[in-house]
């Protein structure tokens, strides 16, 4: 089996071998090709700058891998300030000994995600390093993007006003979910897939409708939970959800039922949550249905008075419960 | 023929219209009382329940909930926490152990802290994971902390029992399975004890039967009613204790009766019988010194023992909660949460003064988490909250 090796990062002959049968192979473009210490960029107007690392274990999952998190999750950063990704640069810290095989396939997988835009890999490094300095492959992603509308426009946390609605792009959980079952010493199968997804083409197609998007965040890391929370106290709004309208697959509850998790605590990637003033709420759901991986898409709360700075849960029975910014690690329940 | 989903086992007990027509005739019934019904939980997954879907919102005045002392993970002394911090300190040692068992401080540390500084230490989802872990490390000493109630004792005498046909010599348990009924008794006994009535355990009484209860109800001359988990369930075991109390009855009732019988899961608990016996006593974290209260290794299994056979890394010196703490009154119904001077002040789930604010199934914890809508109306809270 062919594998990464240390000589393969040492900026030699078998580095570069690596960088043009690899990455210049599946990222080409002219201004990657010309292989200059910086790429140089024109850029016009207002730009998005934003960067990520990703680390995922497995690195393969089912929806996905790696490579799609590093590109989808930095075209999505640029996506939710309502910027059309251009620039992406890239680098990749190996462990020694990763098979090709699954680089390569990390690869393929970015470049079809970088299909979904107009966006580049303009720039990259490889660092391999000895076994147990990594866990098998990080991968940073930073990205630029073009903000066409004016700054004052722009989606923001700060933006969320009484009278908003609330509105999530699908049903929520699934990457959380599926890299949860996924971990060696769950041993669960489900055709569940992570919801993985550059989600640009959706945010553009808003954009261009001319709604007024008070703000976009993607509910990675933290969940439904932290993305609410963030905005109701960066407002100091109150954000009321109703529970039984917030859409959860039959695979995502039952494994919060089987584990004692909530889904509102899951990472997405793809999947993201908005809020415009209620005129607007038809229209864009009209939008979200001219789309696949957003079918689910559904009105879920409102922005109130009620309680400034707290994310307020309305059971279908008529009681109320704070929903919490998620704290520590998720543990499965004892008992 | 039709294959049992899994939302099948939850969706109709969580069903709107249930859940208000509960509520109503519980509305009715209670109209009749002639003294307030302040039901203890004993069981920390019930408390979750009624905060998560604000049950307690639901209900008249004349109904207050007491939480109980069921979460094994609040109950657990400093000194047992530190016991497992000082295995997992020992070199060449895997230390395993359950869900929030990871978080919550001892006197100096905790365990995440402990596997943060390079310690093995892992989280496990089935205690049968022990033996495999076992299997594939055996040049290390591999240690189950094995913490729980009623519920999980079986799992840990399954694991013993596996250890042993295993014949694996680099497995270890060290044993703080407690029981219900000598808790509830110490709660009950105590003369400031406000308790009327309690929900049964669900999960404990499967495995031992509704019968453990009997001798409460006669003594303390309560009605009890073993309940299910779900927001439905709690509701209907509510209605059939205001029912009791109107009748007069002191019985112990099955609600869960789709998982729970008189006598229990017997097979599991001829397989605790194998391998554990009653412990002289267990020190509570929040009730004290309680007698026979909870479960160690027979003198038989001594060398699968982590308490015995790493005795010179462990001490057994008490170490109390901090002294504002009033978690020990929380537990018998004389204090709430809020009545607590440093609750959601100098005591908060990520830096818990005492055993109530620890686990997610404590009342304090609860309350924290879900009950600020509710509190904020009676006085307001100042709260740290984290900055993303």
């Amino acid at each position: 089996m062919k594998v990464i090796e240390l000589s393969q990062g040492g900026g030699g002959a078998e580095s570069q071998q690596l960088v043009q049968q690899l990455f210049y192979r599946y990222f080409k473009n002219d201004i990657l090709l010309k292989s200059e210490d910086a790429a140089v960029l024109s850029l016009q107007g207002q730009s998005a700058f934003t960067t990520d690392s990703y680390t995922v274990s497995p690195l393969c999952f089912q929806g996905g891998n790696i490579g799609n998190l590093a590109v989808a999750g930095t075209l999505n950063d640029l996506a939710m300030m309502g910027a059309a990704p251009l620039y992406l640069s890239c680098a990749f810290m190996i462990e020694e000994g990763l098979p090709f095989e699954t680089l390569k396939k990390v690869v393929k997988s970015m470049a079809e995600e970088l299909q979904k835009t107009n966006a580049k890999i303009v720039c990259g490094d490889t660092k391999v390093v000895p076994q147990g300095a990594v866990d098998k492959l990080f991968i940073n992603t930073s990205g630029i993007g073009h903000i066409k509308s004016a700054s004052e426009s722009v989606p923001s946390a700060h933006r969320l006003q009484k009278g908003d609605a609330i509105l999530v792009s699908g049903d929520i959980g699934r990457h959380g979910a599926v890299v949860m079952s996924a971990r060696e010493n769950m041993n669960l199968q489900s055709d569940l897939k992570s919801d993985c997804e550059v989600v640009w083409p959706v945010v553009e197609t808003l954009i261009n409708k001319g709604l007024s998007i008070h703000a976009l965040r993607d509910a990675t890391r933290g969940g439904l939970a932290a993305v609410l929370n963030e905005w109701a106290q960066t407002s100091q709004v109150c954000i009321e959800v109703e529970e039984d309208k917030i859409p959860i697959s039959d695979p995502v509850q039952g494994l919060c039922e089987l584990l004692g998790f909530e889904a509102y605590d899951f990472a997405n990637e793809g999947t993201f949550v908005m809020s415009l003033p209620c005129s607007q709420v038809e229209a864009a759901l009209a939008v979200f249905q001219q789309f696949e991986f957003t079918q689910q898409a559904a009105m879920i709360g409102k922005v109130t008075e009620f309680q400034p700075g707290l994310v307020v849960l309305q059971t279908p029975w008529g009681s109320q419960r704070v929903l919490e910014l998620p704290k520590g690690e998720l543990l499965p329940r004892i008992c | 023929m039709s294959t049992l989903q899994l939302q099948d086992l939850y969706q109709g007990f969580r069903e709107p219209k249930t859940i208000q027509a509960l509520a109503q005739k519980i509305h009715q019934a209670a109209h009749a009382l002639n003294s307030p019904l302040r039901i203890m939980e004993v069981c920390g997954g019930h408390t979750h329940t009624i905060m998560k879907y604000g049950l307690n919102q639901l209900l008249p005045e004349k109904i207050d909930f007491i939480h109980g002392p069921g979460c094994p993970v609040c109950i657990m002394p400093k000194e047992r926490i530190d016991h497992a911090i000082a295995l997992a300190q020992m070199p060449n040692t895997i230390l395993l152990t359950l869900g929030d068992m990871i978080r919550v401080p001892g006197s100096k540390t905790s365990l995440a802290k402990q596997r943060a500084l390079g310690s093995d230490i892992r989280a496990l989802y089935s205690p049968l994971d022990a033996l495999k872990i076992a299997q594939e490390n055996p040049d290390k000493q591999v240690i189950f902390f094995a913490i729980g109630f009623e519920t999980t004792t079986p799992m840990t005498a399954a694991v013993i029992q596996q250890a042993l046909a295993l014949k694996l010599s680099n497995l270890f348990f060290h044993i703080n399975h407690v029981l219900v009924p000598p808790a509830v008794e110490a709660i009950l006994s105590d003369s400031a004890c406000q308790v009327n009535a309690l929900i049964g355990p669900s999960h404990v009484s499967v495995i031992s039967g509704a019968q453990i209860y009997q001798s409460l109800a006669v003594r303390y001359q309560m009605p009890i009613v073993v309940s299910g988990f779900e927001p439905v369930d709690v509701m209907q075991s509510i209605l059939m204790i205001v029912e009791q109390a109107l009748q007069e009855r002191h019985e112990v009732e099955i609600q869960y009766s789709r998982a729970v019988t008189e006598q229990g899961n017997q097979k599991a608990q001829e397989m605790i019988d194998a391998y554990l016996e009653p412990r002289s006593h267990f020190r509570w974290r929040g009730l004290g010194d309680i007698p026979l209260s909870a479960l160690q290794l027979k003198d038989a299994y001594k060398s699968l023992n982590a308490e015995s056979v790493f005795k010179a890394f462990l001490s057994d010196e008490p170490i109390d909660d901090h002294k504002l703490c009033i978690c020990g009154d929380i537990l018998k119904g004389v204090a709430k949460p809020q009545d607590c001077k440093v609750f959601g002040r100098g005591c908060d789930p990520s830096r818990p003064l005492g055993s109530c604010m620890v686990s997610s199934e404590g009342a304090c914890n609860a309350y924290y988490r879900y009950a600020e809508v509710a509190l904020r109306s009676v006085k307001p809270i100042e709260k740290k909250r984290a900055t993303a």
